[in-house]
Formats: C-alpha cells, sequence, structure tokens
C-alpha cells in the first residue's frame, strides 16, 4: 500500500504554513486600539493626578497657573487644614467633625442593613412561603422608587417618630434603602446553592437559624463582600439623606465637604478644597483595594455554578 | 415481614398539577425497595415525601408505626444520600458525618464512636480530617453514605447516589451498596431511572408513571411478567419486541403469521377474540442450533448489524415488522442475510390493545 513509505520514513513537510500560526503584533488595529485605550487611560487619571498635585502645593505656587506642574516644595499643610482647621459656618474644625459623623451613621447602618438583608435573601430562597413572591415583588419596586419621592414623607414620618435630625433617624433610613438591591443580591447568591445542601441539613436535624449560621454563612463571604462594599460606598457618599435629616452639628463629611468647597468667604483655598476632596473619598477606596479580589469573585458567583 | 414504611392514599400536587395520585406503599422491614421511572414520574417527589422535605396534600405516611405526615424530617428516624452528595463545603469529613448528632446533641464520646463505626464499615478512615473539595465523586458518595449511616436510623433513603459517578466507578459503588444492605439490614428505599441499577439492587422494583405506580414486584416479575405494555417497554434494553395484531382462539395473529400462544400463562382464560399486542424480549429470540427446538420458527431478513462485543444487537424485518434480535458475541451475521429465528410463546407478554393489560 501506498501509505507503509510514509509510515516508515518521515515525509517532506511541503511548502507553507507549518506550525503554530505567527502572531503579529504591530498591526494598523492594534495601535489604534491600544492607542484609544491608553488615551481614555490618561484621559480618567488627570483630574486625580491634579487634584493630589494641588493638594500638595502652597497657594503661592497655584496662583503661578500651572495645574499640571508638579510641586516645587511639597507641603502637608492643606491636608492639614482641610482635616481639622477649615471652617463649614461657626464651625472650624475641619473635616474631622464630619469624618467622625460619617463613621457614626455608617457602621450601624451597614452592619443592621447586611444582617437583615442577608436574612430576607435567605429566607424568600430556602424556606419559600405561600405569598414569598408577591413580598420579594413589592420589595423590588423599593429599588425603583426615585428618593426625592420619599424625601418629604419621610421627613413626617421621623418626626413623628421623635428622630427627625438625629444620627438614629439617618441610619434607619439608610438600613430601609439598602434593603431592595442587598436582598435581591443575597437571595440571587442563595438560591444558586444547591437546593440538595439545604435538605440534607433539614434531615441532619438543623433549624432555620443553625442552617443558616453553621451551613450557609461560611459559604458566601463574597456575597457579604460585594453587599459590604455597596453598603459602604453608598452610605458613605450620600449626600441627599444627611443634609435632609441632619443638622449641622450631625452632618456627614460629604456634606461637610460641600460647604467647605463651596463656602463663598475669603480666598478659594484650591489646595485645602483638593485636599478635603481626596480626604472624603479615602474610605471607599480603601475598601475598594482591600476587597477588590473577593468583589469580582462574589459578582460572578452567581453566573457560574461551581 | 412488618412493615418499615406504610403509604396510604397519598396525594400531592403543586398548584393544579397532580404529582402524585392516590398512592399506596408498603415497605417491609429490611426490605430493599427501588422505585424506578423516568423523570418527573414522581419518584423523586415520593422519597422527598417519605423523607420530610415535601409536605403532602393528602393521606398519611407512617414509619416504624408511627405516623410522620407532620414530622420534621430529622424526627422520622431516616438517613437520606443525594445525587450531588450535598456534604457541607466548609466543614471537614468528620464534621460532615457529626454535625447531624450534634445537633441532635448526642454526647461526644457517642458521636466519636459512631463516626468511627461509620468510617470503618464505609472504609473512609484516611480521609476523616479532609474537606469534601479533596476528594473523588466516589470518595464523596461514601461520606454521604456515611453521614446517613452515623445516624443509626433504620430507613435509608437514597435519590439517586450513583447518578453523578462515571460508568466503572458506579458499578463499583453499586456492589459496596448490596454489600452495605446485606450487612446492615436496613430498610433502603432506592430513586433511580437505571434499569440496570434497579434489577441489580432491588428486593422489589416499583415501576412509576405519572405519580402512579404501573408495578410492584420482583425483579424477576418485573422483567418477565410486566403487567402492562408500559413496564414491558420501559424495561429492557434494548427494549421488547412490539407486533399489533388479533389474538383468535389462543393464538395470535398479526397480517399473515399465526403464533399459537401455547404454553403461555394467560392471567384469565380467552375465549372472545380482541385486538392485542405480543412483546417478544430480543434476547428471548433464539438463532442457530436452538432453533430446531423452538415451538414457533420464522425467518427474518437482516436489515443491519451492531456488534457490541458482548452481544450482537440485529436489526431485522419479520414481515414487514421491524424486530430486534439479541445474539451472541461471537455471531457472525451481515445485512441482507436471511435468519432463521425461533420464538417461545412462553416467555412472550400478552398485552390488550386497548387496556394495555397484560392478558
Amino acid at each position: 500500500m501506498a501509505n507503509s513509505d510514509t509510515m516508515a520514513a518521515p515525509a517532506a513537510l511541503a511548502a507553507g504554513p507549518r506550525g503554530p500560526k505567527p502572531k503579529r503584533r504591530m498591526t494598523r488595529g492594534n495601535i489604534i486600539v491600544y492607542g484609544t485605550l491608553f488615551i481614555f487611560a490618561l484621559y480618567y487619571a488627570l483630574p486625580l493626578y491634579v487634584m493630589v498635585v494641588t493638594s500638595l502645593k502652597g497657594m503661592p505656587e497655584i496662583r503661578m497657573g500651572n495645574i499640571f506642574a508638579p510641586p516645587m516644595e511639597v507641603t502637608f499643610e492643606p491636608w492639614v487644614k482641610a482635616w481639622s482647621q477649615a471652617c463649614t459656618g461657626i464651625n472650624c474644625d475641619g473635616l474631622s467633625r464630619g469624618f467622625w459623623n460619617s463613621v457614626r451613621i455608617l457602621i450601624p447602618s451597614l452592619f443592621l442593613s447586611v444582617a437583615v438583608a442577608s436574612v430576607n435573601g435567605y429566607a424568600l430562597s430556602m424556606w419559600k412561603f405561600k405569598g414569598s413572591e408577591v413580598f420579594f415583588g413589592i420589595l423590588m419596586i423599593g429599588a425603583f422608587i426615585p428618593y426625592q419621592v420619599m424625601l418629604y414623607p419621610i421627613v413626617i414620618l421621623l418626626r413623628e417618630a421623635g428622630l427627625y435630625g438625629s444620627l438614629t433617624g439617618l441610619v434607619l433610613v439608610h438600613v430601609a434603602f439598602g434593603m431592595p438591591i442587598n436582598t435581591l443580591l443575597f437571595r440571587n447568591y442563595f438560591a444558586s446553592i444547591p437546593e440538595e445542601l439545604f435538605k440534607a441539613a433539614r434531615v441532619d436535624g438543623a433549624g432555620f437559624w443553625a442552617i443558616f449560621f453553621k451551613i450557609m454563612l461560611p459559604m458566601s463571604l463574597p456575597i457579604f463582600v460585594v453587599s459590604l462594599i455597596i453598603q459602604v460606598t453608598g452610605i458613605w457618599n450620600d449626600f441627599l439623606f444627611g443634609a435632609s435629616f441632619t443638622g449641622p452639628d450631625l452632618y456627614p463629611m460629604t456634606v461637610q465637604l460641600n460647604n467647605i468647597v463651596n463656602s463663598v468667604q475669603g480666598v478659594k483655598e484650591y489646595n485645602v478644597n483638593m485636599a478635603a476632596t481626596l480626604l472624603t473619598g479615602l474610605v471607599p477606596l480603601t475598601i475598594y483595594f482591600v476587597s477588590g479580589k473577593l468583589f469580582v469573585r462574589g459578582i460572578a458567583a452567581g453566573a457560574v455554578k461551581g | 415481614m412488618t412493615n418499615s414504611i406504610e403509604i396510604k392514599n397519598l396525594d400531592l400536587s403543586f398548584g393544579a398539577v397532580k404529582v402524585l395520585q392516590d398512592l399506596n406503599l408498603n415497605i417491609g422491614e429490611g426490605e430493599f425497595l427501588v422505585l424506578l421511572g423516568s423523570s418527573g414520574c414522581g419518584k423523586s417527589t415520593l422519597l422527598n415525601c417519605i423523607a420530610g422535605l415535601l409536605e403532602v396534600t393528602d393521606g398519611q405516611i407512617f414509619i416504624k408505626g408511627n405516623n410522620v405526615t407532620w414530622a420534621e424530617p430529622s424526627e422520622r428516624g431516616i438517613g437520606m444520600v443525594f445525587q450531588s452528595y450535598a456534604l457541607y463545603p466548609q466543614m471537614t469529613v468528620k464534621g460532615n458525618l457529626s454535625f447531624g448528632l450534634k445537633n441532635a446533641k448526642v454526647p461526644k464520646d457517642e458521636i466519636e464512636k459512631r463516626v468511627a463505626r461509620a468510617a470503618e464499615i464505609l472504609q473512609i478512615e484516611a480521609l476523616l480530617d479532609r474537606k469534601p473539595g479533596a476528594l473523588s465523586g466516589g470518595q464523596r458518595q461514601r461520606v454521604a453514605i456515611g453521614r446517613a449511616l452515623v445516624r443509626d436510623v433504620d430507613v435509608f433513603l437514597f435519590d439517586e447516589p450513583l447518578s453523578n459517578l462515571d460508568a466503572k466507578l458506579r458499578v463499583d459503588l453499586r456492589v459496596e451498596l448490596k454489600r452495605l444492605h446485606n450487612q446492615l439490614q436496613n430498610t433502603m428505599v432506592y430513586v433511580t431511572h437505571d434499569q440496570v441499577e434497579a434489577m441489580t439492587l432491588a428486593d422489589r422494583i416499583a415501576v412509576m408513571k405519572g405519580g402512579k405506580i404501573m408495578q410492584l414486584g420482583t425483579p424477576d416479575e418485573i422483567y418477565n411478567q410486566p403487567r402492562n405494555l408500559y413496564v414491558a417497554d420501559f424495561i429492557g434494553s434494548p427494549s421488547m419486541n412490539f407486533l399489533e395484531g388479533n389474538l383468535e382462539g389462543g393464538a395470535f395473529k398479526v397480517d399473515d403469521m399465526t403464533l399459537p400462544m401455547t404454553g403461555y400463562d394467560f392471567a384469565a382464560p380467552q375465549t372472545a377474540g380482541r385486538p392485542a399486542i405480543v412483546g417478544i424480549r430480543p434476547e428471548h429470540v433464539v438463532t442457530g442450533e436452538l432453533v430446531r427446538n423452538a415451538p414457533l420458527q420464522f425467518e427474518a431478513d437482516v436489515d443491519l448489524v451492531e456488534p457490541m462485543g458482548s452481544d450482537t444487537l440485529v436489526y431485522a424485518k419479520l414481515g414487514q415488522h421491524s424486530f430486534r434480535i439479541r445474539m451472541d458475541g461471537q455471531a457472525r451475521v451481515q445485512a441482507g442475510e436471511v435468519l432463521q429465528i425461533g420464538i417461545d410463546p412462553a416467555r412472550a407478554s400478552l398485552f390488550d390493545k386497548a387496556t394495555e393489560d397484560r392478558l
């Protein structure tokens, strides 16, 4: 047979493509794609650069007008001033007051909303009861109502409850408004956990809370991180509720930042404003950096089983 | 034999859909009962009802004489093994085995003893400190069985426990399960869609369809005396040959062929003629030397041959009807040949065409 020859001796290869296909790097398409990406990356990074640079300059240097130039003389004076000396209204103790207010708002709101939403999601996915879908639907409607519509009713509600102008009132508002999206998150996450695991735990004699704490919680770190990030950024960056439901002494950091930046008296201290803005953004930024990896894992968790 | 599980007039509906209808079933002490059926027949639903994981719409369930219809799964004295193993991923094997016992507040030394015993029976002692993620499929399923074992219960429920395993492991674990049953003598209720598992493991098989039990009997009865057309068609691979014709005076007539049903064990004497269906298993058709001794002899035209090593499956034409014949793996048959075949009516099954019940 003709084949036997080729079996015995390796055949000479014909001319033409052989082995892995060569990769061409410097094509026109690649240059356009990477060039565009580079320009947009610069475009996004530039404001941050200007902010950092400006916050490290003294006022005389800023008046020279080279906003892109690095500082000739690095000074941390603006940061100190923004933190502890800048005036907002009658108070002249800087952003520190707002920072601590924000912390006092954030911590209880965060714990309460994540705790309630996780139990909500667990119950709605594992312990379906008659009307649980309707209940969930109603909860979801809450996610689509614009906040502005609710402002006045909430003011009345808080006033009647004697909580208007207090941090407790604001915390309750944050917990309520975080409920729909976080419940949805937890419900979908728990729904992706195999039902048989839940059944096995029931046969093993575990009840509602035992299954939640011993089986489900240890498996749901990623979704807790997602919820934590959403809540921290949402609550920390909130301006509307903070400005509406608290008074000057209790203003959160964002409201105070606004007051510092928008104050009309005296000279505009750009360096202090920049430092104050960076200080305010520091908390969500830290959370992102610390938990970024887990965040991605949690977001993807519902999509693919495994 | 006393009854370990009694199911009385069980109904279950999801809204307007009736999943189980007026179902009655008694399972004896120490019996290995297999619920067999294609997907959607209600077999897993029934098992979940016995386990207490689903609330029944009507009817009663007794386990060891106690009415457990309203009891929690953990109070019923059952252990359950799931298809996906359902091991708790964050716990070690030991943690998995002892979780139920801790919930039941069993004393610590007793837990140790029972875990050690289960681990020994299932040969998973070396795995006790590992997490489920570090185990193979077969090991995981063994741990899952262990979790039922430590509970020290009389009734084991299996929900397609071998379906997630690869073919070879499935056979190994099937044998082990049978050995385990011989050793423990527990009542076992086992759900599967695999008829080989059903035939090999069961003391009795309940073939289910549409929320009803089509036939309840020993594997031998189910295979040799299927009570209706559905069971006959469902059991056996390749499936039974069916020929439609008429039953007249003790002989089955189809087209110009006549099959005198001598030796066939009729359920009731047949006097009047009626439209009927005869079922003949491909493996009950004889060829070669044996044809001479067969009560009925025919010629079949070979259409297609599938050699499978152990057997040869022949697709042939008997008159105008397609007909499957299972021959020895060494048989040398080719398409186009005329094959002499022999049939024994005593091994065939006859069904009424209208009611599809066995005659």
